[in-house]
């Protein structure tokens, strides 16, 4: 596992890179590579992370010009290959945006931006992204646009098929049915609004994230 | 080749909320206006394009309204395509 590399791509208005290549590097001592969001060749990574940010400067829609990125284009046949990939906040809006993930993320309820820590309670195994002997985590989330949406329809079939990775105890945006964080049928794709890469080291604001960023590598 | 005009609409589906619509109908309701049952937000993209035909014109623009200007999760689009003389 020692020539793991994780790729952490870089969009024009990505802010949240560093942060992960820090809590991946520097807590972890995971190999990381910046891969720019114009490359196409990912061949060289073993599993990739979207981070947080402001991609394209969030217009028409959170991550609605990134997913067109020659980048995004190739994330399809790395998925395939059952290779891990993470979309944190604006990431997790890219991957909803390109469809890897269903729903959709828009403005939340109260219309603040909301940087705080959330109690969020881990609702699938599935994937092992997750502590399983933990039923609940702490993750700061920090967002403008985080509100999850979905319809009935779609939330039977994340029910049904044990997609919903996360719920907020205590629902900051107004998320439908509080979800978090949701997973692919295949489980190794993760998007969830919450930062894991924020939460990796207890003199800074608690330790809970290092479990979702550490499963890039080694998870069963 | 033709040219053409495309006013799109994009608006956010009824069943989800529209928190900035709510906004500015509080705002709306402390201009003194009454009477407002409901206020909710869009966009508007005005698109210049060229194509052989109308039939062509509408195709391309459907595709950008399904493809990128609207999400259809959360979104519903229409527009309006008018020929424009040079």
């Amino acid at each position: 596992m020692s020539n793991f590399t994780v790729g952490i791509v870089v969009f024009p208005g990505s802010n949240c890179d560093r942060d992960m290549f820090w809590a991946l590097e520097g807590c972890l001592g995971i190999k990381t590579k910046f891969i720019w969001h114009e490359s196409s060749d990912i061949s060289g990574v073993d599993s990739i992370v979207l981070p947080g940010g402001f991609s394209y400067g969030d217009y028409l829609r959170c991550g609605a010009v990134a997913r067109f990125s020659p980048l995004i284009n190739s994330l399809d046949d790395f998925v395939k290959t059952g290779r891990r990939v993470i979309g944190i906040c604006n990431g997790f809006q890219i991957l909803t945006e390109s469809g890897f993930l269903p729903g959709a993320l828009t403005t939340n309820k109260n219309l603040d931006f909301i940087c705080n820590d959330c109690e969020l309670e881990i609702i699938t195994s599935k994937g092992s992204w997750f502590n399983s002997s933990n039923n609940k985590i702490n993750l700061p989330i920090a967002h403008g646009e985080g509100r999850y949406f979905c319809d009935e329809d779609t939330f039977k079939e994340l029910s049904d098929n044990d997609l919903i990775a996360l719920r907020y105890l205590s629902n900051p945006n107004g998320s439908s049915y509080d979800i978090a964080g949701v997973i692919n049928k295949e489980g190794n794709v993760l998007g969830l609004m919450p930062h894991p890469e924020r939460a990796c080291d207890s003199t800074i604001g608690g330790n809970d994230g290092l479990f979702t960023l550490k499963s890039l590598i080694e998870f069963s | 080749m033709n040219q053409f005009e495309a006013k799109v609409s994009i608006r956010l589906r009824p069943s989800v909320l529209d928190p900035a619509g709510e906004a500015i109908k509080s705002a709306a309701c402390k201009l003194g206006i009454d009477g407002i049952n409901s206020l909710r937000i869009g966009k508007l993209i005005e698109v210049n394009l060229e194509a052989k035909e109308e039939k062509e014109a509408k195709e391309k623009i459907e595709l950008l309204c399904d493809r990128l200007f609207a999400n259809k999760v959360i979104e519903n689009f229409d527009y309006d395509l008018k020929e424009v003389n040079e």
